[in-house]
């Protein structure tokens, strides 16, 4: 278990913050821009010191402000990607990896040079010096460095932040492989629910300082503190499911989600893999009664679980799709016009098309 | 172009004080200027000032503090002169103080500068990986600094070469003992007939000076290349 609970007062600003996750696992600190994430994990990497809490890892105390115990944090052995990299400019890629793994003597090497190059596609920049990598290149060999010091702890400080759009792309998936391939802890932080969604196995919604929420990545999705920082378009409930066989004939694959099955386009999907789905509360339509002659690939029967309000003129529908939460954004008129309300059953339409791109392996799939 | 013996002598000699001068100050600039950067400290500002003094004060009232301080009865002289039995006034070993003071400002701001364009952001990076404070300052902070501490190294070397107030204020113009270039330039301007040694001697000056130069700018562009670009 990683025990967190930290405050630290920095002028008006307070950071309050307390959490439980399971190890190994990956948790998500998720917030806005300030709100005092970035904090928390420096205080958990030992570089900012708390003004009274306590932080354990697998019963091993490294602050205890009533016991005065405070380890160094160059004794915590805690890994810490940061945001901008920070590789050393005077050292090639490769001293820049041997850099903590030579100052790791005394733990158990279980993070082999060879298999951490592997892992994350170093080989063929080793020699180069760090002024010669891309955005994506230096993230890479940051994220080796860290693990070669044979962390017990992986902390990533928005890793792909400083990145664009196709070296996100690039750099998620190595992500992915660590999350699967290594029993390692890691904490991460981002303001972006779709990395979230793609890595994490717990998240904790951080607002001003405080935790507003945390769970896992599904029932965070239906969140309210959540929906208040990811705003309307990129709004919608995660639900998981195990990818079956790709159907020939019609290109799509179906994804058993709770008793209810889902058709994608995602030809990447394996037989069996765990996937998660997001469905964007936007994308999707209630019907009252069950349709026919409609282009749409999903016609899913559910009941409204709830109703609740999004703003002045629109309502959040969530609806139980047969043990999964679809959410599901109707505006105030299609409200009034077919009655909806709690109890109801009506089906869900889901459009294939409209899920490509929000298909991810979910955690464990390797 | 031939030196004459003394000239010779004079020569040697203003070699063999700043490097001295410069070997002592090298640990003590270096450290100097960390803490100037990366510490905060009560009296930060006061230790600024007065590593700039020789900077800013005339060069002989400089020498004239280092009589005070240093002689046989000052304080810290008469001390030496008691436990060590060290002799400073009118001794190579006082010309090689007179030069590293007067010289020491600039090492300092040599060694800020790059110090100053040194990420602390990287030192915290080697504190995750497990690198203790003197094992991140020489593997890490050191080896980033290295352009500005030759670049200082080199100006101090060369500027020591040509120290005159504070050298003849404090330790005096002897021959094969104190009198160096500058001295030894000043001693034949004011002898009659001096004039030949005087032009040999200010040839001489004016060589080692552009040598310097020329080797703290290449030695600069050597570096900055070797370290990677996007480093000053």
């Amino acid at each position: 278990m990683l025990d967190v609970d930290v405050r630290k007062q920095r002028g008006a600003f307070v950071s309050e913050v307390a959490f439980s996750s399971a190890t190994p696992g990956v948790t998500a600190l998720f917030g806005r821009s300030g709100c005092g994430k970035t904090t928390t994990i420096n205080m958990l990497a030992g570089l900012l010191r708390p003004d009274r809490g306590r932080i354990s890892i697998d019963g091993t105390v490294l602050f205890d402000a009533a016991q005065g115990v405070d380890l160094a944090a160059e004794e915590r052995g805690i890994g810490y990607v940061f945001q901008d990299s920070r590789l050393f400019p005077h050292l090639r890629v490769r001293d820049n990896l041997r850099y903590g793994e030579r100052r790791a003597r005394r733990r158990p090497h279980r993070l082999k040079f060879d298999d951490v190059v592997g892992l994350l596609g170093l080989a063929t920049l080793l020699q180069r010096r760090p002024a010669g990598l891309s955005g994506g290149e230096r993230q890479r060999v940051a994220i080796g460095r860290a693990l070669l010091a044979q962390p017990r702890l992986l902390l990533l400080d928005e890793p792909l932040a400083a990145l664009d759009a196709p070296r996100r792309a690039e750099l998620l998936p190595y992500l992915e492989g660590l999350r699967d391939r290594l029993s390692l802890p890691m904490v991460f932080v981002s303001h972006q629910f779709e990395e979230v969604l793609r890595l994490a196995n717990h998240v904790v919604v951080i607002d001003d300082g405080r935790v507003a929420d945390h769970g896992d990545v599904v029932s965070m999705s239906q969140s309210t503190a959540l929906r208040a920082i990811v705003g309307t378009e990129s709004l919608g409930t995660v639900v998981e499911g195990i990818a079956g066989a790709l159907d020939a004939a019609s290109g799509l694959t179906q994804i058993q989600v709770g008793r209810g099955q889902l058709r994608v386009e995602a030809a990447a999907l394996r037989p069996g893999q765990r996937v998660r789905v997001q469905l964007l509360a936007r994308d999707l339509i209630l019907a009252t009664a069950e349709p026919g002659s409609l282009s749409v690939r999903n016609i899913l029967p559910g009941t409204i679980a709830r109703m609740e309000p999004d703003g002045e003129r629109a309502w959040l529908a969530f609806t139980d799709i047969g043990g999964a939460l679809a959410m599901v954004r109707v505006t105030d008129d299609a409200r009034r016009a077919l009655a909806l309300a709690a109890g109801q059953r009506v089906w869900v339409l889901i459009k294939a098309v409209s899920l490509r791109g929000h298909v991810f392996s979910g955690p464990g799939s390797a | 172009m031939l030196l004459n013996p003394d000239e010779w002598q004079a020569l040697r000699l203003s070699l063999e004080v700043a490097l001295w001068s410069l070997l002592w100050n090298l640990p003590v600039a270096t450290a100097v200027a960390w803490l100037l950067v990366r510490r905060r400290f009560p009296g930060r500002t006061l230790l600024d000032a007065f590593v700039h003094l020789p900077l800013v004060l005339p060069p002989v009232l400089t020498g004239y503090i280092l009589l005070v301080l240093f002689g046989t009865r000052g304080p810290i002289g008469g001390w030496l002169q008691r436990v060590f039995g060290v002799h400073l006034i009118f001794t190579t070993a006082g010309t090689v103080l007179a030069v590293a003071v007067m010289t020491f400002p600039l090492m300092v701001r040599a060694i800020r500068l790059t110090l100053e364009g040194v990420d602390a952001g990287l030192e915290e990076a080697a504190r995750t990986l497990g690198a203790r404070a003197f094992d991140r300052f020489t593997s890490i902070t050191l080896p980033l600094m290295l352009p500005g501490i030759l670049a200082g190294a080199v100006t101090a070397f060369a500027a020591g070469l040509g120290e005159f107030g504070a050298v003849i204020t404090f330790v005096s113009n002897i021959p094969g003992v104190t009198r160096t270039l500058p001295l030894a330039l000043y001693t034949a301007l004011q002898t009659p007939n001096g004039d030949a040694t005087a032009a040999r001697l200010a040839m001489t000056s004016f060589a080692l000076g552009l040598i310097g130069l020329v080797l703290s700018e290449w030695l600069a562009r050597t570096l900055r290349r070797q370290l990677g670009r996007g480093i000053t």
